[in-house]
């Protein structure tokens, strides 16, 4: 266990793994080999951050580069998971979702309830997510949200790179639409990771730290300022449970509940715009189900309801730091 | 250290992984006598919360470390020396005490653990103690792993050359089985024996482990130089389906978690970092069919399917029956099986007793391989 690596390799091991094991598996997306047509660049790029990098020499033309049109690409690997492959879709940054909504929303995620359960659509669309890259407001959305809006996808978002392997290959496993949000500031992150293979199953949140005092939810990077939060509330005796859901959709409300039920504090931490976020989710669900168990109002840290900005002076204080989730444990001590 | 009259106390380091440990309680008082065996102060990692017990007699001078603080493995927490030892001796021992400089991680997991090329698989096996010392072989149970002897190795190989291996689909070694069975499992563990130039053992096996070991003594008794059976199988009809199944099956925390403190008399000790230690186990491919083959051969139909009582009988090897009074897998009922055996059942243990009685049980063992 003691190897250690990073997120982007964790990913790129997971569809090694994948596609060696089950030959149904394919990957497609922009300049994930390295340009169609382009003798001599073969596996140059391996994606925009290069995460698929080295997958064309093992695996050859299991991958291919798609033409720039989002709607297309997407609309064939639908086509090609109800037939029969296991189609890995990569979609670059999840800002371009908005091309091919009908693809996703009203195909993919609807194909098993329109043809009564005959239908499977085993695909999964990889997508970069997130603040902090100096990629200004079309790159840097936080849209997760969205997509849990959906009955029939899956949503995953992964913190770590032991999670983003064993979540990526029950996504590839998964006989439902996923998408698999990436965040690109968490690439380089490295954690142990096994070196075999191992999946991690849907709707089972992480607790990364038990406490008692508070609840803190995450997902993505805002699980690490949640942890950053965590070890500065514990130096003044404060301890937080830190819960990162790993998965949006299927939700794991139960072990929120139950970590809410003896803190009786709500603490959730969002990168998505506040409006319809998983924090407005979740505070809305846990104030449902577990009313009594609260002893002051859940608070929710996201970003202002605005676009992310281009500065970086702007982009710093945009996103939700551990300073704040620390301040909002703090008045929630207080209240 | 031997010629200082002045004896440190530092913070244990249990496992590889630990890099810190709390001092969650002080369980002795300054100017305290203290015996070898006592429990001097509780100590919290994120994995498990256990006591530290002083290796030998003297009296507690200093106290240096603070209850509830957060030490580095190897940081002076105490200090004992007899009466006579002036004070600013003390105060000039605490003053330039220093960690002593760890080997690198790395290294020191390269050299302490280990894999091992079998016709049975890929064998991963940790190695401690002296090259002279008496050869002690550590067989785990049912889903374990040669961390369950995180509080024995290291103890016992201050005075024996330790072996404790991950089974084959346990641990870190290859996730399949030759075959689902005992005698599959002994081999295995022979085959290690036998790549390691094991000629013989000191066989010490946890639950199935102890099943493992009782086999490996009928089959080739001249590998067996005693047997440790420790909660073992094989020793009577009666198991737990229950803990046996929810371990099998368990895929989330919350599933698991209630299953995993039935191994211990204070069910606190099932931590969240052993959950979470025993989920990416069991996530990986092959595990599962691993352990649903094993209940199955083992414990299906809720008995004990094997015994070793019959091979075992009339044998030559010393044998050593350790149980733990509370435990809620296989009844300490079964622990006088063996005719002829030495039998300690142990008050206040669970299933886990050489975790949670870690001392007692190393003594124990100790005194039985010494004769």
């Amino acid at each position: 266990m003691a190897r250690k690596i990073s997120m982007r390799q964790a990913i790129n091991e997971a569809l090694d793994q994948e596609m060696t094991r089950d030959p149904t598996v394919i990957v497609m997306g922009e300049d994930i080999v390295g340009g169609t047509g382009a003798p001599g660049e073969d596996d140059a790029w391996g994606g925009a951050l290069g995460v698929t990098k080295g997958l064309y020499g093992k695996h050859g033309d299991r991958l291919m580069d798609t033409p720039l049109s989002e709607s297309a690409y997407i609309g064939a690997a639908v086509g090609a998971a109800t037939c029969g492959l296991r189609p890995v879709a990569e979609l670059m940054f999840i800002d371009f979702m908005g091309v091919c909504f009908d693809e996703i929303f009203n195909q993919a995620a609807k194909f098993k309830y329109m043809f009564g359960g005959k239908a499977e659509t085993p695909v999964v669309i990889r997508a970069m997510v997130g603040a902090g890259f100096r990629a200004a407001a079309q790159h840097s959305q936080m849209l997760i949200p969205i997509f849990t809006h959906i009955p029939g996808l899956k949503v995953v978002c992964p913190s770590n790179a032991y999670d983003a392997k064993g979540l990526l290959i029950q996504s590839i496993r998964d006989n439902d639409p996923v998408i698999f949000g990436e965040h690109k500031n968490l690439y380089d992150e490295e954690a142990e990771v096994p070196e075999e293979s191992y999946a991690i199953p849907f709707g089972e949140a992480n607790i990364l730290r038990e406490g008692g005092d508070a609840t803190l939810v995450a997902y993505g990077m805002m699980v690490h300022r949640a942890m950053e939060a965590a070890d500065s509330l514990a130096k003044d005796g404060v301890e937080c449970d830190v819960i990162d859901l790993r998965t949006l959709s299927p939700l794991d409300l139960d072990t929120v509940i139950e970590s809410v039920e003896s803190t009786g504090r709500l603490i959730c931490v969002d990168e998505a715009n506040p409006r319809c976020s998983i924090a407005a989710d979740i505070n809305a669900q846990v104030t449902q189900h577990a009313f009594g168990a609260l002893k002051t109002a859940p608070r929710m840290i996201t970003p202002p309801h605005a676009p992310v900005p281009f500065s970086p002076a702007l982009e710093d204080i945009y996103l939700p730091s551990a300073k704040v989730v620390a301040d909002n444990v703090r008045s929630a001590m207080a209240a | 250290m031997s010629d200082s009259p002045i004896h440190p106390i530092v913070m244990p380091k249990w496992g590889l992984a630990m890099k810190e440990g709390k001092l969650a309680a002080w369980l002795a008082d300054e100017g305290d006598q203290i015996a070898a065996g006592d429990e001097i102060m509780e100590v919290e990692t994120e994995k498990i919360t256990n006591v530290v017990e002083a290796s030998e007699p003297g009296l507690l001078r200093r106290r240096v470390g603070t209850e509830g603080t957060v030490y580095p493995v190897k940081s002076l927490i105490a200090v004992m020396a007899p009466s006579e030892v002036p004070d600013a001796e003390i105060d000039a021992f605490i003053a330039s005490y220093e960690i002593p400089a760890g080997e690198d991680d790395e290294d020191e997991e390269a050299e302490q653990t280990a894999f091992m090329e079998t016709p049975s698989g890929r064998l991963r096996y940790a190695a401690r103690g002296k090259e002279d010392g008496e050869p002690v072989l550590l067989i785990h149970g049912y889903g374990g792993d040669l961390d369950n002897w995180l509080f024995n190795i290291d103890a016992l190989g201050e005075w024996a050359k330790v072996h404790a291996l991950d089974l084959p689909g346990h641990g870190q070694s290859d996730k399949s089985l030759p075959e689902p069975s005992l005698d599959a499992l002994a081999d295995a563990a022979v085959q290690l024996m036998d790549a390691l130039e094991l000629e013989a053992a000191h066989l010490v096996g946890h639950s199935m482990g102890g099943a493992i070991a009782g086999t490996i003594a009928r089959k080739a008794p001249g590998r067996a130089q005693s047997l440790t059976l420790i909660s073992s199988a094989g020793l009577g009809e009666d198991i737990n389906i229950g803990y046996i199944e929810g371990f099998s099956k368990s895929t989330s925390r919350r599933e698991l978690k209630p299953v995993l403190q039935e191994l211990f008399a204070d069910p606190s000790l099932a931590s969240r970092q052993m959950i979470d230690d025993l989920l990416k186990y069991k996530r990986l491919d092959g595990v599962a069919d691993v352990l649903a083959a094993l209940a199955e051969s083992q414990f299906g139909g809720g008995r004990q399917k094997n015994s070793i009582t019959d091979g075992l009988a009339g044998t030559d090897k010393p044998v050593l029956v350790i149980w733990g009074a509370e435990d809620k897998v296989i009844p300490a009922s079964h622990a006088g099986a063996i005719a002829g055996a030495s039998v300690e059942v142990i008050d206040g243990a669970g299933h886990m007793v050489q975790m949670e009685e870690a001392s007692r049980v190393n003594a124990l063992i100790r005194a039985h391989i010494a004769g």
